[in-house]
């Protein structure tokens, strides 16, 4: 399928010798110059970057500083609602976010499989340049690798982010008391079924996207009704199950679920039916499951409808003191399950 | 979700279940063959919303957990060689074997790969004609007719290095194995809606008379599992012993004629050992002669495989209905389904695998979420 993104056409692809990256590109000289002269800092540059120094040096404001790593390897590197690109940015800035903190900064490092289209580099970068803007962090320092042919798959790219967290602020798995809501932003699985029905050998018709979006104007927002947020995370790899459980055996306390509460999208829930997955397991990069006092919690839902990426937010159930470390569901019959980590690897190379 | 939510509505659900508590006056045991009925089950909780007097026994029909190790080891030696390409749907690549799983040859750099369909397989023999590519046909009735359909494509293209180590089972004989054992408990049967949609459930109309059991073919929904459950029990209080079907939507008494007919002209029926129960006469499917060619068993010459098998895992007795998997002493200790002694445990629709996920002993607060019939020894 061609996408035409109406994007692209304000940033032509510069014009460079080679269609292909070369060998040469990551060796240091002047292929390298070149690429990162006409090819990145066209797309993320900024008085730090551009002054191509070996390091970012940058103002910190005071206080106390996160700091977070992560590399994508997503296969493929377009999928639909997203790519690699803002895919790299948005996990990274939402890691940072998680913390309650500011995302300011991030560094970004990329191996690139010699042979990968020009065209191909330079679509990532934009949709990186694009996601950037949007969280509204600067890329200060960089990398670039290429290895040979076969030695990776395309292009993994590695983003470290660095921000801000505000004075006393306390976020954590650990923090969870008995009686505090569990809060859910949105639908799950999305970018993890966008993947896989998106994936060669599935040829099922599917309108499923990934989800992937920074969560850091939506967090910034929940700061302000409360900053008595006692655990929030991004459910990515692993899915809402494996964040809970986490969560639980951190905190030492049981939570359960209401199975109708969890919002999956219908075009989600069928592909998840065919292929016999489970929805709670499958990964997702746009939402975000917070934990806060039960007090709180219905004007927490409230300002989180009130931006574009908690529309569907909802509380989904509760801490409790029964069978501490253990997540269980109230099935739609009234049952009662346990809602276990997963066992092995569900898919690989999802982000 | 059209044809799924109208499956799970909890009021119809409700109604169900006051049906079935005014039916039944005396205890009863009723064994769900299918694994696929275990796990919506164990994943909605019926089992915790039967009355007390209705025990639920977990059936053999979980193809993965019953093939035999020999076949998961010959697996794995075939995997290993150079020249293959080894498919397998997800389900089989973690069960163990002897000594190695197909994931664990994998990582030893055997070219393992998951499809979710053969006919995924049988594309990678086109693409791939310097390569020998093997899929892993495991599954009852159910997968018989595309594994067969895969290996005709094949032969219609003139592939010659696509086959199929094929391990397939069915469910009658095994059926028959339990009501003739005399250690069986079992008074009615869910059978298989997915096995009858190929099959019809005219196979077990024979079954009913003979052992005079009351079976319905059943769906997987949780309003499909309470209306079959709600007729074998009417059927046992009032002494008679059909076969109904549950599953009109999907199952005729014929089955699906054209897919029988595919099985037929692919695979033969022989005597097969299951994991953990033992050989079941004309309890299985081998390629036939003529399609020699096809067959990895027969193409790849493996050495003679000793098979080993855990002394503490009790899937044999799970698999017969003789105990409940959380009664096995290995259930959660010494077996999980990180560290599987047993296919039972690895398999997404194993008994094992389905009270480990959704109802396995929390230590701490034996409540709700432990609950158990206090009948179930």
């Amino acid at each position: 399928m061609t996408h035409v993104n109406p994007e692209d056409f304000s940033c032509p692809l510069p014009i460079m010798e080679y269609e292909t990256i070369q060998l040469a590109h990551g060796s240091g000289g002047r292929l390298s110059a070149e690429l990162v002269s006409r090819f990145f800092l066209p797309r993320f540059g900024n008085e730090t970057l551009d002054r191509l120094e070996d390091q970012a040096v940058v103002d910190f404001p005071q206080g106390r500083l996160a700091l977070t790593t992560d590399s994508f390897v997503v296969d493929p590197l377009f999928f639909p609602g997203g790519d690699i690109g803002d895919l790299a940015i948005n996990g990274t800035v939402n890691d940072v976010c998680m913390s309650g903190a500011t995302p300011l900064y991030l560094a970004v490092a990329f191996i690139i499989e010699e042979g990968l289209p020009m065209t191909t580099l330079h679509r990532v970068l934009l949709s990186m340049e694009r996601a950037a803007k949007t969280a509204g962090v600067q890329i200060v320092t960089g990398d670039t690798k290429v290895v040979n042919r076969g030695c990776c798959d395309k292009l993994f790219i590695t983003t470290t982010g660095v921000g801000r967290v505000p004075d006393k602020l306390n976020v954590s798995a650990a923090n969870l008391k008995i009686g505090d809501r569990v809060i859910l932003s949105g639908t799950i699985a999305d970018h993890g079924m966008a993947i896989l029905t998106s994936r060669e050998g599935l040829s099922f018709e599917s309108r499923v996207k990934s989800d992937t979006a920074s969560l850091n104007g939506l967090v910034e927002q929940m700061l302000h009704v409360s900053s008595a947020i006692h655990a929030m995370r991004d459910p990515t790899r692993g899915g809402l199950a494996t964040t809970l459980n986490e969560f639980a055996a951190a905190s030492r306390v049981g939570i359960m679920l209401e199975e109708t509460a969890i919002p999956v999208r219908p075009e989600v829930r069928g592909a998840c039916e065919v292929l016999g997955i489970e929805p709670m397991y499958v990964a997702n990069e746009g939402k975000l499951v917070a934990v806060v006092p039960q007090e709180v919690a219905d004007r927490m839902v409230a300002v989180m409808r009130s931006h574009h990426l908690g529309r569907e937010a909802r509380v989904i159930g509760e801490v409790v003191a029964d069978n501490p470390g253990l997540v269980a569901m109230r099935t739609v019959l009234g049952a009662h399950r346990i809602i276990d980590m997963p066992v092995g690897e569900q898919l690989p190379r999802i982000c | 979700m059209k044809y799924v939510d109208e499956y799970r509505d909890p009021a119809l659900a409700g109604a169900l279940l006051e049906e079935i508590r005014q039916t039944v006056t005396r205890p009863w045991v009723v064994m769900e063959i299918c694994g696929g009925h275990t796990h919506a089950i164990m994943k909605n909780g019926i089992d915790q919303l039967l009355p007390g007097q209705v025990e639920l026994v977990h059936g053999p029909g979980c193809p993965v957990c019953v093939t035999p190790v020999e076949t998961l080891d010959r697996a794995v030696a075939i995997a290993a060689r150079p020249e293959v390409i080894f498919t397998s749907f997800g389900d089989m690549l973690r069960v163990p074997g002897s000594v190695s799983s197909l994931f664990m040859a994998k990582s030893a750099g055997a070219d393992v790969r998951m499809v979710y369909s053969p006919l995924e397989a049988v594309a990678m023999a086109r693409q791939n004609p310097e390569r020998e590519v093997v899929f892993l046909a495991v599954g009852f009735e159910t997968t018989a007719p595309g594994n067969a359909m895969a290996l005709l494509q094949a032969k219609r293209e003139g592939l010659t290095n696509f086959s199929l180590l094929a391990s397939h089972v069915l469910a009658p004989p095994a059926i028959r194995a339990l009501l003739a054992s005399p250690f069986n408990r079992v008074q009615g049967y869910l059978a298989p809606g997915h096995v009858c949609t190929v099959m019809g459930w005219r196979e077990y109309e024979p079954l009913a008379e003979e052992f005079r059991v009351p079976i319905v073919v059943t769906g997987f929904e949780p309003i499909d599992i309470l209306a079959g459950l709600l007729r074998v029990l009417r059927q046992l209080e009032a002494g008679s012993h059909v076969v109904e079907n549950q599953y009109g939507r999907s199952v005729s008494r014929e089955g699906n004629r054209a897919a029988q007919r595919v099985v037929d002209e692919v695979f033969a029926v022989s005597d097969r050992p299951w994991r953990g129960i033992g050989v079941l006469p004309a309890s299985g499917l081998v390629i036939r002669d003529e399609l020699a060619a096809y067959d990895a068993e027969r193409k790849f010459a493996v050495e003679s495989i000793s098979v080993r098998e855990s002394a503490l895992c009790k899937s044999g007795s799970v698999l017969q209905g003789l105990i409940k998997p959380d009664s096995c002493p290995a259930f959660g200790r010494e077996c999980t389904p990180e560290h599987p002694l047993g296919a039972t445990m690895v398999s997404g629709e194993g008994a094992c695998a389905a009270y480990y996920k959704y109802h396995r002993n929390c230590p701490a607060a034996p409540h709700q979420l432990c609950h158990r019939p206090a009948h179930v020894q």
